[in-house]
């Protein structure tokens, strides 16, 4: 049973609202917003319980380290890790990726090398292996998508050889709501000896992730997409290979022991997190993932399912309304064109009727070329975007129509 | 069209539809920027679309004076350039400076309407203008 309503009860700023009428929040692939225990979990932490992690032997720093570790001991279960040491905090995704291709990447990767990423990545998944290949020489390989947005295997196959060393891959693309059959990939990828990195950044808030069951080697995804609080992101790394990576940024917490002339460096997870982390929002993290898994993965997949395809439906019925990305396994991302109408243009106005849309190029800027355009608008949906949002969208749509 | 003029025009409108619809129109109704300046030489960086501001010197009584043409690739954010340039229109450089563009747009009513992120646009607009009026 998906109680939609009381489900939307539980997010605050959904009753919010915006120039005059409901919120219509469709930009939860941007960030997702909060439920009120996650609000909670992190006000209550700054009110009750606050102190610095992993340091002082006294209670609050001793109850702080342990709410930080159950927050990690979430995320494994959550991904379904081997272990919890697999699990680092991170700023979020972007640090992830940033965090593989800094410190894996410079280790490991030799001139000729190949780095394999799809057509549909976030610039946060282009550019580090750009950088790479400008400083070591490595090969950055792109395999395309069909002009629907569809993966297609035999571009990705036809890419993959033995001089990929590190296929990545988004699980699910944030502007074309295309998903990768990432365990298919991960057996092909390592067929050939290569690793397989997942962005799961908009995968992680949709649907279940066993990362056992995938086999990738790194994943990578952020809390504030997850319902989670921003400024916390989770890279996953199997042990055998974060054992074997120097750090990415060095200072307090990440060592074993120091002197003037020499520093061993922590174990995994500790070693990738230098410095004071965001702990209260590693908590906030632990919390939002508890509230979605309680929702269930059954209905909530349901539920989304079920509004995908009413909103297909419905911006169907729009004369002069085009969908980019209509990829038959797709999640709740909406990018679209109305009639030529600068996506600018018709945000303006979706916006003085309450309807939040992205526009630009969602950090995907060649992605938005090849599917022809310079700028789209996107709408997407979350947990708790309800049939009357969708209702909203349209007539605000229709509204904007009339203005051009 | 003269910024007082505007003013008087917006005035008479009521609500953000009408406001809209006529800073459309307004738009629509700039002469058409010729492709060739269409270019990132006068692009305004800054903006979430794209918008162009050329600049032309005019001597008149051995004074100088600034005009600008300019267009977007966005109606409503063309409306507002449109607006733009008859704020900074046949300028000396010293007008150009003490302009308070923001009082403006708060009288044609459109302040309210345009979010910070929007009027970082405005802004970069009146920015690279200012630039203009500095160095040419």
């Amino acid at each position: 049973m998906y109680d939609i309503e009381q489900i939307r009860r539980d997010f605050p700023i959904l009753s919010v609202s915006i120039n005059g009428h409901p919120n219509t929040f469709l930009d939860t692939a941007a960030s997702a917003q909060k439920p009120q225990c996650v609000i909670d979990a992190v006000s209550q932490t700054y009110a009750n319980s606050y102190a610095n992690v992993h340091r002082g032997a006294y209670y609050l720093s001793e109850e702080m380290t342990v709410k930080y570790e159950q927050a990690r001991a979430k995320v494994r279960k959550f991904l379904n890790a081997a272990s919890e040491h697999e699990i680092v905090f991170t700023r979020n995704a972007t640090e992830a990726l940033n965090l593989v291709a800094y410190s894996w990447g410079r280790k490991f990767l030799k001139p000729g090398d190949e780095v394999l990423i799809s057509q549909a990545e976030h610039h946060a998944n282009l550019i580090p292996w750009q950088i790479l290949r400008d400083e070591i020489g490595i090969k950055l390989q792109i395999f395309k998508i069909a002009d629907d947005g569809s993966y297609v295997a035999d571009e990705f196959l036809g890419l993959l050889s033995e001089k990929t060393k590190l296929v990545s891959v988004t699980a699910m693309s944030n502007v074309l709501g295309t998903v990768f059959p990432i365990a298919d990939m991960v057996k092909a990828a390592h067929r050939v000896g290569a690793l397989f990195m997942v962005d799961a950044c908009q995968y992680a808030a949709h649907r279940k992730i066993d990362v056992q069951d995938w086999d990738c080697d790194f994943l990578a995804f952020s809390g504030h997409k997850t319902y989670g609080p921003s400024g916390i992101g989770v890279l996953y790394g199997k042990m055998s290979l974060l054992e074997q990576m120097p750090p990415y940024q060095v200072g307090g917490d990440m060592v074993d022991t120091v002197s003037y002339d020499h520093t061993t460096y922590a174990l995994p997870p500790a070693r990738f997190e230098a410095g004071t982390p965001a702990m209260v929002d590693a908590i906030g993290l632990g919390v939002a993932l508890d509230y979605l898994q309680n929702l269930g993965w059954d209905n909530l997949c349901a539920h989304e399912e079920e509004l995908i395809a009413y909103t297909n439906a419905k911006l169907q019925e729009i004369p002069g309304l085009k969908i980019i990305g209509t990829a038959a396994d797709k999640g709740g991302v909406f990018s679209f064109d109305l009639n030529g109408i600068h996506a600018q243009d018709v945000a303006f106005i979706l916006d003085k009727e309450g309807v939040a849309v992205r526009t630009g190029h969602h950090c995907a800027e060649p992605l938005i070329k090849r599917m022809g355009y310079t700028s789209l608008a996107r709408a997407s949906l979350g947990l708790y975007t309800s049939h009357q949002d969708i209702d909203r969208f349209v007539n605000a749509l229709q509204k904007t129509q009339s203005f051009f | 069209m003269q910024i007082d003029e505007l003013i008087e025009n917006f005035e008479l409108l009521e609500d953000w539809e009408d406001k809209y619809r006529y800073l459309i129109d307004l738009g629509a109704k700039l002469p058409p920027l010729p492709q060739e300046l269409q270019s990132e030489e006068w692009k305004v960086s800054g903006c979430q679309s794209q918008v162009w501001l050329v600049p032309e010197v005019v001597m008149e009584n051995g004074q100088k004076l600034l005009d600008f043409k300019g267009s977007s690739d966005a109606a409503i954010v063309k409306g507002i350039v449109a607006v733009v340039l008859s704020i900074f229109a046949h300028k000396t450089p010293a007008e150009i400076k003490e302009i308070a563009v923001e009082n403006i747009f708060a009288k044609l009513g459109l302040s309210e309407h345009l979010s910070p992120s929007r009027r970082n646009g405005l802004s970069a607009m009146t920015d690279k203008i200012r630039y203009y009026a500095e160095v040419l």
